[in-house]
Formats: structure tokens, C-alpha cells, sequence
């Protein structure tokens, strides 16, 4: 917050500091987990030089499950508050979500295609993803489809009511296919420090992309508020 | 004691009220206060705002900001004992077209918890002279004959604020000389009104104070024992644009 | 929740506000008399319920348009997947929901249109009216056609395909997976109506969110048909039970933020 808004809501010198010293700090952690995972972290024995995009995959998992709690939290908070600022934040996350679910599903699609020798198959995880990106995709064209506060609130409601299938669809996609995701099954301490600092360094990243986005949505707004005070 | 005169509380009460869909404002600023039992006419060209203005008071638009107190409450957070005092007659009639006329008003009189619903609506449909019609479908009436019909539906609670947007969509001229008596006749004490139309005569003639609305803004308010219909309508004139 | 204390509420309220109002409203309070005392949220349910009825009874609009495009589905598809022999166990229980499922999006599509064309829904926000029992009101509705829909479509399949679908079982699993189903579709109904492209939004809205409904009750009908015992179909049935209560409850209470402008 402090970050983002100045006064009266205006993005700051000193808050345009602060965000580029995490874009780049974040990249060079980016940089350091792309040794670890690529170079320092052992070959897996079975799976061989493939297991390694797993560095890159779970962070993103990790990151949009995040990207979409925030979309639900923002959305609710919106319905009960009123601020368009939890709207912002709702928006920001579901398009940085979107994002990462594409990108989980792609480098998951590259890494099952050496290793269970297809692009696709309908394992109960993949097909968890997939619908959880049709939802967010949903939300992403509602917001494109209605407008104004009349679409804040209409997308707050499904962001609620997604969050909410969640933990529904996992279940069913569960009990509809067996798994054949594997297991992280006593792993190499090398293996654990990639993961690690991998992880951390994408979510810092994702943390950068969100609040940039959010900057950028806020400054829309402030566009949207002085363009109604002048009337026109 | 009873009555108008001796009324303090203000039935509506609208300071700074704004609405904007997306970028466009409807409403910009409108500040308006109307006692008990007062008339008021609106009037303004198209796409001035009138009928926004009559949403908002009628509680199905949210306003985007400004205050709005109707009979002392605050309809955001009383929305039904608001509802409840508001009766709406506007160019939408809010009627079932495959619902017979009385169908009509028995819906809506349960929907308002009327009490002794048959008669009210016996004596609604003799007040808009529908009472042959009442096992009619809406679909077969003419278009002057659901603005009649909306009219019982619209006072069928005896709501002490009336709120009509057009009131006279589709009436012809004898629909439009018994406006007021189809309106009002039911009450004992008159009702607070509040009307949108483009037919100054008829707003002039029907009110007793004379608002323009131009641009989401009330741009001028006249009571009607200061002002001549002829100034009046020179003044609307300017305001609206040589045509009307 | 808060619907049923609104209600409750109300009497103390009305007579704050002609408090509130003054002297003056004297007047209101011997007009009102002919409106005294809330009506109770299931009255005005009923009330809403009767209206959507008594307006299909008699133009029909919904329940034809469904019914039609709904034998057409099924036809579509025994040309699609050769709808014989061994094929026919494993596929049937999906066509069957498809056509369910399709034909009951054009029905939640059209009673939400019903509201809009003649700002119906408008007359309806005027009342003092929660507008929770509006949600209730609409899903009701639809779930009463979506299941007339269903009770002429599966004994017509019965023939069809000559499967053994007139059970209890599969009863039970029709109207849980359609409850869920009318649930979420009035609600999404509600938000896509008033966006652009609307026909195209309800189903790009609603499909993703009912999967677990698809998928239980696609499995539950197929474990029926093939003979399966019940405790091999009761985590189905349980998981469409957990999403139809989630759901109501999530979408009654969100509902009043997707009416209204």
C-alpha cells in the first residue's frame, strides 16, 4: 500500500524506488534459482535433465493459487466495503493468475511429454488446472463484457463464488481419474535448496508483476475519477 | 395538525445526489427537498436525467454519491420501510403481459402484504375505469389502458409518496385530464408527488413547484404562485433548446 | 440469514420512520392502513414462484423451447457417437446430461429475459421485497422447469436408447445435480443478461463452475445404469449434496449484488 500510493493516492517517486528495487532484486534472485535448478541441483535419476522445469512449474502453481485467494479476498472485500481499491486488487490478481495458470499448464505440457510421452492427458491434477483457468478466463471476459461498478460487482461475485468451487472441482476431478502426479518422495538436500530459492524468487517476482499491475489500475481509476470531475 | 401545513419532516430530501454509468453522468448534482404533500414537477429534455433521478428516489439505482433521505430514512439501509411509503408510475407499466389484469394487482398486493386485497382492487380498477376489463389479459389492452392499469398497481399500497416518471406515457386526452383523479382519489390525505414529464401543461397545471432538469442539474425552481405559465415556459424554452 | 431478520425487522422500523417523519405523517399512517404488515419472505417467494408459473402455464415459451432443443440434442448425438451395443453403457450417461445441461441454459437464459424485456425485474426491486427471496423466488422457478424438462426427456431416452433410466436412483441424481445446476445458473442468469454479448456469457459463466456437477452426476447416472452397489455411488451423491448447499448459500446471499443497477 505504502508502496503504491502517495498522497492522495498518487504513485510516488519514493514509492517508484521501492518497486524497482524489488523488480530487481527479484531478477537477480531469478537469475540465481535458474543456476540453482539448471546447474547446481542434482539430476533426478529417473526422470533425468526433464525434472528440472519442476523449478520453474511449482513456483507458478504456488504463485496463482496465491494470484486467486487474493482474487476471492479482493472480491469480497469489495461487496462488503464498497472501496474500489479491493476491486483493483481483485483485477490485478486475476489477470496475474491467469497468466501463471497458462504458464503451469504449458511447462507442464513440456515436462509430460519426454516423460509420459503426451502433450496432454486428463490426470486429475492437469484437469484441475485446466478448469481452474476456464474460471479465471470466465472472469477475465466478464470484466471485459459489463462495465463500470455494476462489472466490479459482478465479477467480485463469481471471483466469490470460484473461490468457493474450488475445493469442489478438486475433489471431483480426484474421485473421476486416478493420479499419476508424482510425488516429491525424500528429495536431495540439493534438490530442496533450488526449490527453495526458486520458489521465493518467483513469488517475489509475481509480487513485482501484481504490484505494477495494480499501480497501473489504480492510476486508470484516478484517470476514470478526474475525467467524470471534469464532466465529460 | 394533519395535513400539509403543519408538517416539518421533509418526505424526500436529495443534496449532492450523482449518478455516473461508466464515464457518463446522469446525475451531476442534484439537490431537491419536497415536504409533505407537495407537488413537484420535473421537467427537462431527453437524456437530462429525469428518469435516473426517479430510479434513485425509487430505490432501484443506487446513487454513486450524495445523500438521499426519503421520509427521514436512509433507503441503504431501510430500503424496505422505504419501498413500502413509494408508489412509481412511469413509462415502464412493471405489468405481466399473459397475467389478467387482476392477476396484476393481486401479485403485487401480496408482494406489498396489502391488506383486504379484493376490495382495494376492486376500487383501484373502478378509479382507472378497468373494472370490465379486470379478468382481461394485460396483452389485450391498449397501450393508454396499462398506463391505467399501472397507475391501481402503483397506488394499490397507498403509498404516501408518488413518484411519476412520465405518468402520462400513452394516455390519450380524457386518460390525461383524469391523471390526477385516477392518482390521487383513493387517498384521504393528499400524497407527496413527484413528477417527470416533457407536457409542461400538464406538469404546470398538476404542481404546485416547477423544477428544470438539464444536464443531470437542477437548474432552476420556480413555485408556481411566482411565476406565470408564460414566463415559465419562455425560461424551460431557453434552457431546452428552441424545439420544444 | 440476514433476509429472514430483515423481515422480522420490519414492523419496529415502519413505525421508527413515521416517528421520524413527524407530525405530518399522520396521514401516511391512515393511508398505509391498507398496508399494514410485512409480508412474510416466503409469501412474497410464493408470490413471485406463482407468477413465473402462471405466466409458463400459459404461453409455455420456456418449457417448449427446452423440450424441443433438448430432443434434438439427443438425436445430435446417437448420429455423433453411434449410440449401439457396448458403446452405448459408457456414453449414454453423458448425453443424457448434456442435453440436460443444454437445454437447461436456454430455459435459465430465457425466464431471466422474461424480467428484462419488460423491466419486469424493475417492478419487482420497487417492492419491499429481500432480494433473497427473489433469488429463491427465479431458482425455484428453474429448477421446476429444468426437472419438467427432465421427466419428459428420460423416458423418451428410455425408448431411445433402451436404458433401464426410470429408477429412483436415477431419479434422486437428476434433481440433486439440477438443483445445484438451477442454483448457480440463476444467479450467473442474473449477471449475464445485463453484460454484453449475453447469450455467449451465460454458458462461458456456468460451465467451468458446474464441472463437479457434470462429473457426479455423469459417474452416479453411469454406476446406476451398470448396476454398481450404492456405496460405490454415494461419493458422488454426497459431492452433489456439498455443492447444492455451498451454492445456495453462496448465491442467495451474493445475489442482491447482481440485481440493480
Amino acid at each position: 500500500m505504502s508502496a503504491v500510493s502517495g498522497k492522495g493516492g498518487v504513485p510516488t517517486r519514493k514509492g517508484d524506488n521501492l518497486v524497482n528495487i524489488l523488480g530487481f532484486v527479484s531478477f537477480l534472485l531469478i537469475a540465481a534459482s535458474m543456476y540453482m535448478g539448471l546447474v547446481f541441483a542434482p539430476e533426478e535419476a529417473v526422470q533425468g535433465p526433464a525434472q528440472r522445469i519442476f523449478y520453474v512449474h511449482l513456483p507458478q502453481a504456488v504463485g496463482s493459487y496465491i494470484a486467486f485467494f487474493l482474487v476471492f479476498l479482493g472480491s469480497i472485500f469489495y461487496l462488503w466495503k464498497g472501496d474500489v481499491k479491493w476491486d483493483v486488487l481483485a483485477r490485478s490478481s486475476a489477470e496475474v493468475g491467469v497468466l501463471l495458470t497458462s504458464l503451469v499448464l504449458i511447462t507442464g505440457s513440456i515436462w509430460a511429454k519426454p516423460i509420459w510421452n503426451t502433450w496432454w492427458t486428463w490426470e486429475p491434477r492437469l484437469t484441475f488446472t485446466l478448469v481452474l483457468w476456464m474460471i479465471y478466463v470466465a472472469y477475465l471476459m466478464l470484466r471485459w463484457a459489463s462495465e463500470g461498478k455494476q462489472g466490479a460487482r459482478y465479477a467480485a461475485v463469481l471471483g466469490i463464488v470460484g473461490f468457493f468451487d474450488v475445493p469442489i472441482i478438486f475433489l471431483s476431478v480426484f474421485l473421476w481419474s486416478k493420479g499419476l502426479h508424482p510425488r516429491p518422495a525424500g528429495m536431495d538436500p540439493g534438490m530442496l535448496a533450488a526449490l527453495i530459492v526458486s520458489i521465493f524468487a518467483f513469488l517475489l517476482l509475481f509480487t513485482y508483476i501484481l504490484i505494477q499491475r495494480w499501480r497501473w489500475e489504480t492510476s486508470k481509476e484516478m484517470v476514470e475519477e478526474m475525467k467524470l470531475k471534469l464532466g465529460r | 395538525m394533519i395535513g400539509a401545513q403543519g408538517f416539518k419532516g421533509k418526505s424526500i430530501q436529495a443534496s449532492l445526489l450523482a449518478k455516473s454509468f461508466g464515464s457518463i453522468h446522469a446525475l451531476r448534482e442534484v439537490n431537491l427537498e419536497v415536504g409533505a404533500g407537495e407537488k413537484v414537477a420535473i421537467f427537462g429534455p431527453n437524456g437530462s436525467g429525469k428518469t435516473t433521478l426517479i430510479k434513485v428516489m425509487a430505490t432501484i439505482m443506487r446513487p454513486s454519491s450524495g445523500r438521499l433521505h426519503i421520509a427521514g430514512m436512509n433507503p441503504g439501509e431501510n430500503g424496505h420501510d422505504v419501498r413500502r411509503l413509494i408508489g412509481v408510475v412511469s413509462h415502464n407499466t412493471y405489468l405481466y403481459d399473459d397475467l389478467a389484469v387482476e392477476e396484476n394487482l393481486a401479485f403485487y398486493g401480496r408482494m406489498y402484504g396489502v391488506e383486504n386485497v379484493k376490495a382495494r382492487i376492486t376500487n383501484g380498477l373502478r378509479r382507472v375505469g378497468l373494472e370490465r376489463r379486470s379478468r382481461d389479459r394485460v396483452r389485450t389492452l391498449s397501450r393508454g389502458m396499462q398506463q391505467r392499469l399501472s397507475i391501481a398497481r402503483a397506488t394499490l399500497h397507498e403509498p404516501p409518496i408518488l413518484l411519476l416518471d412520465e405518468p402520462d406515457t400513452g394516455l390519450d386526452e380524457a386518460g390525461q385530464a383524469q391523471l390526477w383523479e385516477m392518482l390521487t382519489s383513493g387517498y384521504a390525505d393528499e400524497p407527496t408527488v413527484v413528477m417527470t414529464t416533457h407536457n409542461l401543461k400538464l406538469g404546470m397545471s398538476l404542481c404546485s413547484r416547477w423544477t428544470v432538469l438539464v444536464d443531470g442539474e437542477i437548474v432552476s425552481e420556480v413555485a408556481k404562485e411566482n411565476s406565470s405559465s408564460e414566463s415559465f415556459q419562455a425560461l424551460y424554452r431557453r434552457y431546452a433548446g428552441a424545439g420544444t | 440469514m440476514r433476509a429472514f431478520r430483515r423481515s422480522i425487522d420490519v414492523t419496529p422500523g415502519l413505525g421508527r420512520s413515521f416517528v421520524a417523519m413527524g407530525d405530518g405523517l399522520t396521514a401516511a399512517i391512515s393511508i398505509s392502513r391498507a398496508a399494514v404488515g410485512p409480508p412474510s419472505f416466503f409469501r412474497q417467494v410464493g408470490a413471485i414462484l406463482w407468477k413465473d408459473l402462471a405466466v409458463e402455464l400459459r404461453t409455455k415459451d420456456i418449457l417448449s423451447s427446452m423440450l424441443v432443443f433438448g430432443l434434438i440434442v439427443l438425436v445430435i448425438f446417437n448420429f455423433a457417437f453411434e449410440l449401439r451395443g457396448e458403446n452405448l453403457i459408457l456414453v449414454a450417461p453423458g448425453v443424457l446430461w448434456v442435453a440436460f445441461v443444454f437445454a437447461g441454459i436456454l430455459g435459465l437464459g430465457r425466464s431471466m429475459a422474461q424480467e428484462k424485456e419488460r423491466s419486469s425485474m424493475e417492478g419487482l426491486l420497487l417492492c419491499p421485497v429481500d432480494r433473497g427471496a427473489i433469488f429463491v423466488a427465479k431458482m425455484l422457478g428453474n429448477l421446476i422447469f429444468i426437472v419438467i424438462l427432465e421427466a419428459i426427456t428420460l423416458p423418451i431416452f428410455a425408448a431411445f436408447f433402451n436404458l433401464p433410466v426410470l429408477t429412483p436412483g436415477v431419479g434422486l441424481i437428476v434433481v440433486l445435480g439440477t438443483l445445484g445446476f438451477a442454483s448457480v445458473g440463476t444467479l450467473f442468469a442474473a449477471i449475464a443478461i445485463n453484460t454484453r454479448a449475453r447469450e455467449v456469457m451465460l454458458p462461458i459463466l456456468l460451465f467451468p463452475i458446474i464441472v463437479p456437477v457434470i462429473i457426479a452426476s455423469v459417474k452416479a447416472t453411469a454406476f446406476v445404469l451398470d448396476g454398481k452397489p450404492w456405496a460405490e455411488i454415494w461419493p458422488w451423491v454426497n459431492l452433489l449434496i456439498a455443492f447444492d448447499v455451498i451454492f445456495l448459500a453462496v448465491c442467495f446471499v451474493t445475489f442482491e449484488y447482481v440485481i440493480g443497477e
